[in-house]
């Protein structure tokens, strides 16, 4: 549905996206991660035909933005960053703006429309209220309403939860989520856990580059303690433990770190069972067991320091 | 081209939803009015003719659609929402149009709100109602090119302040270039430059229209130097 190859973008002597490559398809949701300035937005704003690209072509349902940018952005959504809208409309008469530029021309389909996306992003009550006068969350949901006003293919929101509560940001999510089932849906962000509950892939840039691209399970998976276990132990010394866990055949690594030990399993695998059952038949007494928390954060860190 | 239409709708409205459309209205009357009848000694002329009400309007023009055009592209560049603007299914130049015709209609409804100077010099005499509607329709034809070379200007920066004063200073500039008291001044260069370069000038243009005269080629430099004023902002635009 959308295919990226080798985008550049040069402004002066920066490389501001440099060689980025993807593709995506329909039901996919994928999350833009990486550190402030590394290319996102850039990026994002050359797929919506915003910004031309120093070299490289973004295909949108097989047409090429460059060559035929109306065509493109007549099937995508796209919200700006912080949401610019023109503050001295009210609510109803933007998404009318809108509607009209996207091609409802008749009255009752236009109107169809703006009550569509109302309901969806609860603008009822401020439909006729100026959009300067309204709160960050509901302009930032004005500005999610005119991407979605067309129900487009494709939808690409740059930073769709930055700035609102927990409560909006679940709303939002789920808002999304809920539309993404025949759509492809491109979002950036940097909250991580953002990633984990609502993408179903991650591409990660640093530097304009792409540093990884895969799901946000398998991103977890690069974190070095996947899976890894902790233990202390009472009667026996953690030395004898470590020797009679480190050459099972499951586990790659035994380590004593601050009076504790971390067994780190090959292949990422749960080793949990294995381990309990091999202190059972030494007669380890065993008076911490933990498996760590881990997170995407780390290895975002590993991934862009 | 359908896409100009929703354009100059929200535009046009947009100059409302302020009350600087309003300022810049009531302004503009008592300026325009006034100058007419203190600098422009329309009473002590003794004739029914609005010719010191037109002298008036290209001094005016310069700094009042300066005024109203700094902001079409400045304003939204400054936001943020040409971001949006440009990611709808909408080419530069329809935008480009759209906004220039919207605010070209805000300042020709300024001009011809000017109305009751009709009823003055129509109860003060009997004027000739020729070169009134010539002059007004080479008044509304001059705004145009005011405000094209304001679009420009505008799509250059996004400083509202830079605009106005880079738009005044061209728009100024081709004023003077047919003033008299200017064209003096180049007295050292052959009269055929002089000549040449009050071409340029919007005065030497309107001035057949206050005569009651629609001579072609001064419906040619006002339409061409607003064409080419768009066509420079698109090509600001379109980077």
């Amino acid at each position: 549905m959308i295919e990226v190859q080798s985008l550049h973008k040069q402004y002066g002597s920066i490389n501001a996206v440099n060689g980025v490559n993807f593709e995506v398809n329909r039901g996919e949701i994928l999350g833009f991660l990486g550190p402030n300035g590394a290319g996102k937005s850039t990026t994002m704003k050359m797929i919506t035909g915003f910004i031309r690209p120093t070299s490289g072509t973004v295909l949108v349902d097989n047409i090429d933005v460059q060559k035929h940018p109306v065509s493109v952005k007549e099937r995508i959504g796209y919200m700006p960053e912080s949401g610019p809208v023109y503050g001295e409309m009210t609510v109803e008469e933007f998404l009318t703006f809108i509607a009209e530029v996207r091609g409802f021309d008749d009255a009752t389909t236009k109107e169809d429309q703006i009550d569509r996306v109302c309901d969806l992003c609860r603008l009822n009550s401020v439909r006729h209220q100026s959009i300067e006068t309204l709160s960050k969350g509901y302009k930032q949901r004005v500005g999610f309403a005119q991407a979605v006003l067309h129900d487009p293919p494709v939808l690409i929101l740059d930073e769709p939860t930055d700035g609102l509560d927990p409560n909006q940001k679940k709303e939002v999510r789920k808002i999304i989520k809920s539309m993404a089932k025949d759509k492809v849906v491109i979002l950036s962000t940097h909250i991580l856990e953002e990633v984990s509950a609502l993408c179903t892939r991650v591409i990660i840039i640093a530097k304009g580059q792409v540093i990884a691209d895969e799901s946000p399970e398998s991103l977890l998976q690069r974190n070095k303690y996947f899976n890894a276990l902790k233990l202390e132990t009472e009667d026996v010394d953690l030395e004898t433990v470590k020797q009679g866990l480190k050459d099972l055949p499951e586990v790659a690594a035994a380590e004593i770190n601050d009076g504790s030990l971390e067994v780190f399993p090959k292949n990422k695998q749960s080793i949990e069972t294995l381990v309990l059952k091999v202190c059972r038949e030494n007669n380890w007494h065993i008076s911490k067991f933990e498996k760590r928390p881990v997170s995407l954060d780390e290895v975002f860190w590993e991934l862009t320091t | 081209m359908k896409q100009i239409l929703p354009v100059f709708r929200r535009e046009f409205y947009g100059y409302f939803r302020s009350p600087v459309a309003y300022v810049f209205l009531v302004v503009f009357l008592v300026v325009s009015s006034g100058l007419t009848f203190y600098l422009g000694r329309f009473f002590d002329s003794r004739v029914a003719s609005l010719d010191s009400f037109f002298t008036m309007q290209p001094w005016i023009y310069t700094f009042f659609i300066s005024a109203v055009g700094m902001r079409l592209w400045a304003e939204e560049k400054r936001s943020g929402t040409w971001e949006l603007l440009f990611t709808l299914p909408i080419r530069v130049k329809e935008a480009v149009i759209g906004k220039y015709l919207a605010g070209w209609a805000f300042i020709a409804s300024g001009i011809l709100l000017t109305f009751p100077l009709l009823f003055t010099v129509g109860y003060l005499g009997d004027p000739d109602w020729g070169p009134i509607f010539t002059g007004y329709l080479g008044s509304i034809l001059m705004a145009g090119s005011f405000l094209a070379v304001c679009s420009f200007t505008s799509a250059l920066t996004q400083n509202q302040v830079i605009s106005f004063v880079i738009s005044v200073v061209i728009n100024l500039g081709l004023v003077f270039l047919g003033w008299s008291v200017f064209t003096n001044l180049l007295g050292f260069l052959p009269l055929v430059w002089v000549d040449a370069l009050s071409n340029f000038s919007y005065t030497t243009h309107f001035n057949g229209f206050t005569r009651g005269l629609i001579v072609f080629k001064d419906l040619v430099f006002f339409l061409s130097l607003s064409a080419i004023s768009l066509l420079l902002t698109v090509l600001v635009l379109e980077r």
